[in-house]
């Protein structure tokens, strides 16, 4: 009878196995031996050794994808976080119109990347936006032209993504607020506790399921961050905001050159893996204690 | 019958669907790029030569020519490939010759003596290994230099005949309060610009020994710093907002006066024209080049991939021959700007740029082919990136960039 069922309950799963053998470990098994090719336009089977990663690694466009990934992950991830918690600790003050205004702030994510990135392409375009505004008000030493800066655009990218990721974040953190006992206001304002400081050292550490969670959403776009590039600047000026995702795909298509984009992508998923795992292993070990 | 109606249509629907092949219809799919609006009625003259001709037209236009290409590329590999799509004349169906995916053209090329009619640089990018395989349709010169007379006259300047007349009257432009250059900084126009200056500094041999032979030696000579150093000069005559910007938009500057010239392609007279302007009269059109002229000329093509379908494999050889007729030739290229491939035709109906460019073409001297004609897309992609961090970056000095090219040129592509 127990046998029975556990062989019905496996051969239920056993579809949904079979395409995530199939389709994701079938393509990513392909993608790791392409990569390992001579490939061009089309995949090829001349076995090159590491040839790809090599021209990869001495890649300067490649290498400035590292870079700003690195930059626009952590910078988004903390900015979207705070803000977010911010923004949620506001709303929970029992506030007139929350529902209003829990709509406005979570309007943003509502919209694609593509069509973030075109908006604030123009209003952070020096002849177009902000800059230009400025200049018509007569203040002709107003700059503010990050945008065609190569040293300053990953900053829009960042500022444009929190923007678009906020207000998602306040929903998770409003969530987790909500979840805490009032008992422990109570307590903590018998005690004479200030706001702030039991928001930092007692709600914050409650709410860690919470932070899991925004953190692991926030950490997923990081990793496929391809679109606003396109929309905001098209990887300029320059090379100055390329970044991972970007790299793949023009070589895999325009540039016809599926073996570096294949490394490259391969590249992706083994530091994907490797920022994974350890936190995986973090989670799996502790499940016991996982509050709210 | 009326009690099953819903499913009599469908089987109907399919009857339709099915007809083509048994009324032994010459259908052919066409996958191509040209969606804007000068582009679309050019692609009409296609359209309605070949439904003329006897063959129906499947159009399956897709915006954007890198997505058109995936796509086509994709279905072709895939097994379900069009009757025939659009490319670029040059080595972007190179892979696709290797593995057998296309169909040659050969018959149609004896027929209409492509050897006679084609400049000799197009009728190689089309032959490999002794076979034809696409058929080119149009040339587009890639290096004008346009100019708004209007602008040009406020400021007191004559149009430019080479680069040395240039810097002076870019000079003037920016005293009178105009944005001298119009420009679009986007990467393939950066390597536009830059392959602008090397055909007009450097003239037709630099060019096809930089592009095509690869040339490590020349890339550390004079002549090329000498390039380099003209294209980090016209950085100087361009806006802040031009990162980023679109081609189109740089050229509506020129067209509202409110920017003197702009280096772009021919098929930028399609926005002159939907503005109402004449080449001639509110703006005009030249090539500088310091060895006489050096036309860039690149162009489309069709190729038609393996079909196994006989029917299907008729209408491929009709269309092949329908795109090449004199007078398909001509009404398309007075829709699209670009002139006719064909070497034998009488031009005197196109606009003044055209027929500039018409003489040219008969003359091998002035004849450049375009870069995509020399180097496969990924060392191109590559050198654009260069190009483009050359441009953009302050930090990157001539000598930084010489070096960077010539290390990427000796890499295995």
């Amino acid at each position: 009878m127990r046998i029975g069922s556990r062989l019905s309950t496996h051969l239920a799963l056993a579809p949904a196995l079979l395409i995530a053998l199939v389709a994701y470990c079938g393509a990513m098994g392909w993608t790791i031996w392409i990569s390992f090719t001579n490939s061009r336009m089309l995949p090829s089977s001349v076995f090159v050794g590491l040839r790809q990663y090599s021209s990869l690694l001495a890649n300067e466009r490649w290498q400035v994808s590292v870079q700003n990934i690195a930059i626009f992950g952590v910078l988004f991830i903390a900015m979207a976080l705070a803000l977010g918690f911010v923004l949620a600790a506001l709303i929970d003050q029992r506030v007139r119109a929350e529902g209003l205004l829990r709509s406005v702030f979570l309007y943003p994510f509502s919209m694609s990347f593509i069509v973030t990135g075109l908006a604030w392409r123009w209003l952070l375009n020096p002849t177009l936006g902000i800059e230009k505004v400025g200049h018509d008000l007569g203040l002709a030493w107003f700059r503010f032209d990050w945008l065609v800066r190569p040293e300053r655009v990953i900053y829009t990218l960042v500022f444009a993504a929190v923007w678009h990721a906020a207000g998602l974040v306040m929903a998770i953190m409003l969530a987790g607020l909500r979840g805490v006992d009032p008992e422990i206001w109570k307590a903590a304002r018998v005690d004479g506790i200030p706001a702030w400081r039991a928001y930092l050292f007692i709600v914050v550490p409650l709410m860690r399921g919470s932070f899991a969670t925004a953190v692991i959403l926030l950490a997923v776009s990081v990793a496929r961050l391809y679109d606003l590039s396109v929309a905001m600047t098209n990887g300029g000026p320059g090379i100055a905001s390329e970044v991972p995702a970007k790299f793949v795909m023009d070589h895999l298509f325009e540039r016809g050159n599926v073996g570096l984009a294949t490394a490259a992508a391969t590249t992706m998923l083994i530091t994907v893996v490797a920022v994974l795992a350890p936190l995986m292993y973090w989670q799996y070990r502790q499940p016991a204690r996982r509050p709210v | 019958m009326f009690t099953y109606r819903s499913a009599g249509f469908a089987v109907a629907a399919m009857l339709a669907l099915a007809t083509p092949a048994i009324a032994q219809e010459q259908r052919a799919e066409v996958i191509h790029w040209w969606t804007s609006g000068g582009e679309s009625a050019a692609v009409k003259v296609f359209a309605d030569q070949f439904q003329a001709a006897g063959g129906t037209w499947v159009d399956t236009a897709i915006a954007g020519g890198a997505n058109a290409r995936t796509a086509a590329i994709n279905r072709t590999v895939g097994g379900n490939p069009p009757a025939a799509m659009q490319l670029n004349t040059g080595k972007q169906f190179d892979d696709l010759v290797e593995n057998d995916l296309l169909a040659n053209v050969d018959a149609q090329a004896a027929a209409q003596n492509w050897q006679a009619i084609l400049p000799p640089s197009f009728l190689e990018a089309v032959t490999r290994n002794g076979h034809e395989y696409a058929v080119p349709v149009n040339i587009h010169g890639q290096n004008w230099l346009f100019y708004s007379n209007d602008a040009l006259a406020k400021a007191g300047v004559q149009p430019p005949n080479n680069w040395d007349d240039l810097f002076p009257a870019l000079d003037k432009l920016k005293a009178a309060g105009m944005i001298p250059l119009a420009f679009s900084g986007q990467k393939n126009w950066e390597r536009n610009l830059f392959n602008n200056v090397m055909a007009g500094r450097g003239g037709h041999d630099f060019f096809v020994a930089f592009w095509g032979k690869r040339d490590v030696a020349m890339v550390k000579g004079p002549e090329f710093r000498n390039i380099a150093e003209t294209f980090k000069r016209l950085r100087n005559y361009v806006d802040p907002g031009s990162p980023g910007r679109n081609w189109n938009d740089a050229t509506s500057l020129v067209i509202q006066g409110k920017a003197g010239m702009q280096f772009m392609g021919d098929w930028a007279k399609g926005e002159f024209t939907a503005a109402g302007q004449t080449p001639g009269k509110e703006y005009g059109c030249t090539v500088l080049g310091d060895h006489g002229i050096a036309y860039v000329m690149g162009g489309d093509v069709f190729v038609f991939p393996q079909l196994k379908d006989a029917n299907q494999t008729k209408a491929q050889q009709l269309l092949a021959r329908v795109l090449l007729e004199p007078d398909t030739q001509i009404k398309f290229a007075q829709k699209k700007g670009s002139i006719p491939v064909r070497l034998d035709l009488d031009t005197s109906s196109l606009d003044a740029c055209a027929r500039k460019a018409s003489g040219w073409i008969h003359n091998a001297n002035a004849q450049v082919p375009a870069n995509e004609m020399l180097s496969p897309p990924a060392l191109t992609g590559a050198i654009e990136d260069l190009i483009s961090q050359y441009w953009n970056d302050p930090g990157m000095t001539t000598d930084g960039f010489i070096t960077r090219v010539a290390n990427t040129l000796t890499q295995q592509f």
